[in-house]
Formats: C-alpha cells, sequence, structure tokens
C-alpha cells in the first residue's frame, strides 16, 4: 500500500520568510516598524496581512484598559519525553523566551465599544501557534468563563495545527475544545470566531469553524490538510485559491471575509447583535 | 515514576476482583485476567521494536476491517447510505444491526481489499460527505434510543481538493459536536489506524476502546518524520518518539481499556478477534445503557475535557 501521510499538523515552519519581516511578500513595499503597527500589519500598497501578534490583536480589539488576562500561570510539559531533532522542553523554552508568551493563546475578558466579551487569541510565533494541552486548556477555561461571566466568546486563531511534541494528546485537544464549545452553546453564549492566516489541521477541525459566526482575514489559508500533502496525496493540480479564505466564502464554508482595519467594528456589530451585556 | 492514575485504577480493580468469591466463575476470571494483562501492559514500557510492531500490524493487509467485524458481530445487518445532500463515501460504513438482541447503529471507515476497493473506498480516508453520512445515522440513533458504536480505520481524513472545498476541516469539527451532544450510549473502538483528525471525528464516545496492535496518532509516523526529520524513511523514529500505541494511549488517559487480540495479531484468526471485540464492547455498553441521556453526556464532556497534562 502507498504510504499515505494525512495529519492535522501541516508543521510548524512559516512559509519561506521574505528578505526583512517588514517587507511585503506580495508586492514588496517596505515598511518601518512604526508604520506597520499604525497600520495593524496590513500593507498599505496592496492590502496584504502581514503576521499579527496576539498583544498586538488584543490591544486592539479590547477597550483600552479593559483587557483582565486569565489562566497566566499555565505552561506546557513534555508528556512523552519527545525529542527530534532537538527536545521538546528546549523547543519551548526557545519559544517562550522569543515571544514573551506563556504558550500560543492568550485569553481573558475584555469589553469591545464597552460591551463584555471574552478574547481567545493565537499567536502564530509560538510554535506555529500549534495546539497542544495548554491551548486546549486555554481555550477551554475561556469558554467556561464567558458562559459564567455571560458574554460572547471572540476567537482569533492563527495556527499550523495541533502540536506533534505532545503526540496523541494534541489530538486530544480537539474533541475536549469542542466539548468546551457544546458547554458554552448549552450556556446559551455564542463563539464569534476569527480564522486569520492560517488557520489549518486541527483547529480549523475543532473549535474554530464552530463558531456561530465565521470570519476570516483576507488570503488566510484555511485547509484542513496542506497544499502540499494534497498534492502529493492526489497529485491533482491544486487552484490558485487553494484553501485561501476567498475560496472558503464561495464554497460556503464561512460567513465573511473581514479586512483586518474592518475587524473591530464588524465584531462591534456582533455583539451589539447578540445582545452582549453592556 | 510514581504510578500513574490508570494503573492505580488497574490495580484496585484487580484487588477488588482477586478478592471476591467466586462467585462468578468464568466471566470473573476473564476480567482478571485482562486487567492482570493491561497491568502488565503498563508496567512494561513498550520498546522502539514493539511500537513499530503495532504501526505494521495495524497496517497489515490482512487485518479484519470494519466490514469483516460487522457480520460477526452484528445481527440483520442493514446498511445504510448517503449524506442526504451530495454523495455516497465508500470510505465510510453506517447501518443498523442487532449486537446481543439490541439495536444499534455502526458507523465505521472501511478500507479495501483489492486494488479496486481500495480506489472506491480510497484507503478508508473519508470525504467530508462520509462524516455527514456518519452524523446523519448518529442523529438518527439519538432519536431513537440506539447505542453507537463506533469502529475507527483511517490513515487519515481524505485531502483532496474537492474535500477542501466541501468543508472537510468544518465537517470534522461538527461530527464531534454531534457526538458531544448524543444522549445515547456511544462506544469507539480504533480497530487499525486511528488517524488524527479523520479518527477522532467519529471517536467522541462514552468508552474508547483500541485493539492491542490498533495505532491512535495526531499524525502518521511518515508525516511525522517528514516535518521534524525531514525524511519520511525516519518513521520508526518518529513513532518511537510519539508512542501511537495502546499501552501509551491507555496510560495518558485517551482510551479506556484495551480490547485483546489472538496471539500474532487480528489478522492470524479474525473470528477470535472479532470474539473478544464483542466482548469488550458488550461489558462497556453494559455499563452505559441504563444512565441517563443527560448524564452520559455531562459524563463524556467531562472526560474529554479533562485531557491534556500542563503545568
Amino acid at each position: 500500500m502507498a504510504e499515505i501521510n494525512v495529519s492535522v499538523e501541516t508543521g510548524d515552519e512559516p512559509p519561506p520568510p521574505p528578505k526583512h519581516p517588514n517587507t511585503c511578500p506580495a508586492c514588496h513595499s517596505h515598511y518601518r516598524d512604526d508604520e506597520l503597527a499604525a497600520a495593524l500589519w496590513v500593507c498599505a500598497h496592496c492590502g496584504y496581512h502581514f503576521a499579527m501578534r496576539a498583544r498586538a490583536r488584543i490591544d486592539h480589539l479590547a477597550d483600552d484598559g479593559s483587557f483582565l488576562e486569565e489562566a497566566t500561570e499555565l505552561h506546557s510539559e513534555d508528556p512523552l519525553g519527545f525529542f527530534d531533532l532537538r527536545p521538546y522542553t528546549e523547543r519551548l523554552a526557545e519559544a517562550e523566551l522569543s515571544t514573551g508568551l506563556a504558550d500560543a493563546m492568550v485569553i481573558g475578558q475584555a469589553t469591545l465599544d464597552g460591551r463584555g466579551c471574552e478574547l481567545a487569541v493565537m499567536d502564530f510565533s509560538f510554535m506555529g501557534g500549534s495546539m497542544g494541552s495548554v491551548v486546549g486548556e486555554k481555550f477551554s477555561r475561556a469558554c467556561d468563563s464567558a458562559a459564567e461571566r455571560g458574554v460572547p466568546l471572540i476567537s482569533v486563531t492563527s495556527s499550523g495545527g495541533a502540536r506533534m511534541q505532545e503526540g496523541i494528546l494534541a489530538l486530544m485537544q480537539l474533541p475536549k475544545t469542542v466539548c468546551a464549545v457544546e458547554d458554552l452553546r448549552d450556556a446559551g453564549q455564542p463563539l464569534l470566531s476569527v480564522m486569520a492566516h492560517p488557520t489549518t489541521g486541527g483547529v480549523l477541525a475543532s473549535f474554530s469553524t464552530l463558531g456561530d459566526v465565521l470570519l476570516a482575514e483576507p488570503g488566510a489559508l484555511m485547509s484542513f490538510a496542506g497544499p502540499r500533502v494534497v498534492q502529493q496525496i492526489t497529485k491533482e493540480k491544486l487552484p490558485e485559491d487553494f484553501g485561501l479564505a476567498e475560496q472558503n466564502l464561495r464554497f460556503g464554508n464561512i460567513d465573511a471575509i473581514v479586512p483586518r482595519p474592518e475587524l473591530r467594528e464588524k465584531l462591534s456589530t456582533l455583539l451589539r447583535l447578540f445582545d452582549a451585556p453592556v | 515514576m510514581p504510578p500513574s492514575e490508570h494503573e492505580l485504577r488497574l490495580r484496585e480493580r484487580l484487588g477488588r476482583l482477586r478478592n471476591m468469591p467466586l462467585l462468578g466463575g468464568a466471566k470473573l476470571s476473564g476480567d482478571l485476567q485482562r486487567f492482570q494483562k493491561q497491568l502488565d501492559r503498563l508496567q512494561q514500557e513498550a520498546t522502539d521494536e514493539e511500537i513499530w510492531r503495532s504501526v505494521q500490524l495495524a497496517r497489515h493487509d490482512n487485518r479484519p476491517y470494519t466490514l469483516d467485524y460487522v457480520e460477526r458481530l452484528l445481527d440483520d445487518w442493514f446498511e445504510l447510505h448517503g449524506d442526504r445532500g451530495n454523495a455516497d463515501d465508500g470510505a465510510m460504513v453506517v447501518g443498523l444491526g442487532k449486537l446481543d438482541g439490541r439495536t444499534v447503529a455502526l458507523v465505521g471507515q472501511q478500507k479495501g481489499r483489492d486494488i479496486k476497493e481500495r480506489a472506491e473506498r480510497r484507503f478508508g480516508m473519508p470525504n467530508p460527505e462520509g462524516y455527514r453520512k456518519a452524523m446523519r445515522v448518529m442523529q438518527l440513533a439519538d432519536r431513537h434510543g440506539f447505542p453507537v458504536l463506533s469502529l475507527v480505520d483511517t490513515p487519515g481524513a481524505y485531502p483532496g481538493v474537492a474535500a477542501e472545498q466541501h468543508g472537510q476541516g468544518g465537517t470534522i469539527a461538527s461530527s464531534q459536536a454531534v457526538m458531544a451532544r448524543l444522549n445515547v450510549p456511544t462506544v469507539a473502538c480504533v480497530i487499525g489506524e486511528g488517524g488524527s483528525g479523520g479518527a477522532i471525528a467519529i471517536a467522541l464516545a462514552d468508552r474508547v476502546l483500541m485493539q492491542e496492535n490498533a495505532i491512535y496518532s495526531v499524525i502518521s509516523p511518515e508525516g511525522c518524520a517528514m516535518i521534524l526529520w525531514r525524511d519520511a524513511g525516519e518513521a520508526k523514529k518518529a513513532a518511537a518518539a510519539f508512542k501511537p500505541d495502546a499501552a501509551h494511549c491507555l496510560e495518558l488517559g485517551v482510551i479506556d481499556g484495551i480490547v485483546p487480540e489472538p496471539p500474532g495479531g487480528a489478522h492470524t484468526d479474525p473470528d477470535a478477534a472479532a470474539r473478544l471485540l464483542k466482548e469488550s464492547v458488550a461489558e462497556a455498553l453494559e455499563e452505559l445503557v441504563d444512565l441517563p441521556g443527560d448524564e452520559l453526556r455531562r459524563r463524556r464532556r467531562a472526560k474529554f475535557r479533562s485531557l491534556g497534562v500542563f503545568a
């Protein structure tokens, strides 16, 4: 039988970087740090959406001073003693040092235009935004916090998929987060899911696509299997917009594509529609 | 290393059985043997060689597939077809049958035996239509109070262009959500390859079992080797690192029990393998059938929400 290679993990390496992180990979425009930050990391020339860090996203979405972070104490363990070319513990320590985050998700209470909500925001810089036990637990707690306080949950995802280094326990974060969303539903609160580039593999196949409303950023890759895997296995010619937000919108898999500068306003409208408490 | 919670639980059950006066006879000694065997497995860490042997046996060409068990486990088997929207996916088999006189709904991935059937069934890799077909039958079971039996055997969900266009990721999420909402008893057993999202889509069950030589993993050994070692040839090393074998899954609390196979593996004696599977499934169902639906649901969600290791 042919070797079959299918997974919820599409790798934790970002695509080959442009010459400089501030150079737009689409049109090669170059920006200073402050220019990019002021433009919410969107290319002023062509509209390309650069990756946005979790803290910056929260600063942008939450009303000033309203964000109260939760579950800051959670850290990953190494249940399998996983060792590939380097030990998992070393990769974790390095990611923590380079990102200043404890893991790939930040959660907490906030208000947006005065309305209460819970935020669960992923950061691709931390091991490709991969979902292991800590991400699963944080998302799960965000659901509980939203349910207890009677506010909607807004998730912003950016993830290559499940974290291979945690083996089967990483896969178990799919049913774990799904069960958390179902408990949130029973509590009568909505999940508003924003999918940024990339939202693939195990995060796409769990909580992110269970939102009551599904939004995506322009050009975000949202495929279960990565383009390379699909090509290898099926030998099919991939359409140009394979797995992108635009294709997903056309096929009815998401509700809307929202450019980053409009996201806050759209979420504010949704919070009003779902009667989030003032 | 302190004994894991599962080891303690097994020890406790074992101790209880040993001290019981021998009223139950054969049934009891069967339990005793099974727990002892599971305990032995937990105590001796599987070696890299044993893990790789599981990978090979789980993919063995002659390993019994879902329909091989269906014909040995269920009476009055009635296969159902189609997702009522788009297609009938041969990689996913669904239907109704009687297990020990009780109607159950069965869902399971199905691999093919010969080249033609393998192509038709896509090596057991369902499209979104396959998962929608499974969801349809699970909801049917929910309406009529039939327990759901799920047999997991897939390298993963199909990674195709159309599959992505038709919402593979979202469908796998929805299928899990449907299972998290069922009010009927659910038992899942990994009978071969429990490959990633394609497997968990039908494995969010009250009791999750694994056959002795089955594997359950977040990624295939080849895929993991490709990404982390940049070489698919390092699959054996990758498998040793992420430990997809039944003993490790039991130790991590991911599964509730290991279903023994005949010596040499399920393919050496499919009838015996089916008998052993039936015993474990019947036992699991027995523990569940008297619980009210909302209680089943509550416990099921609590179980999955407790999975993970962090500090």
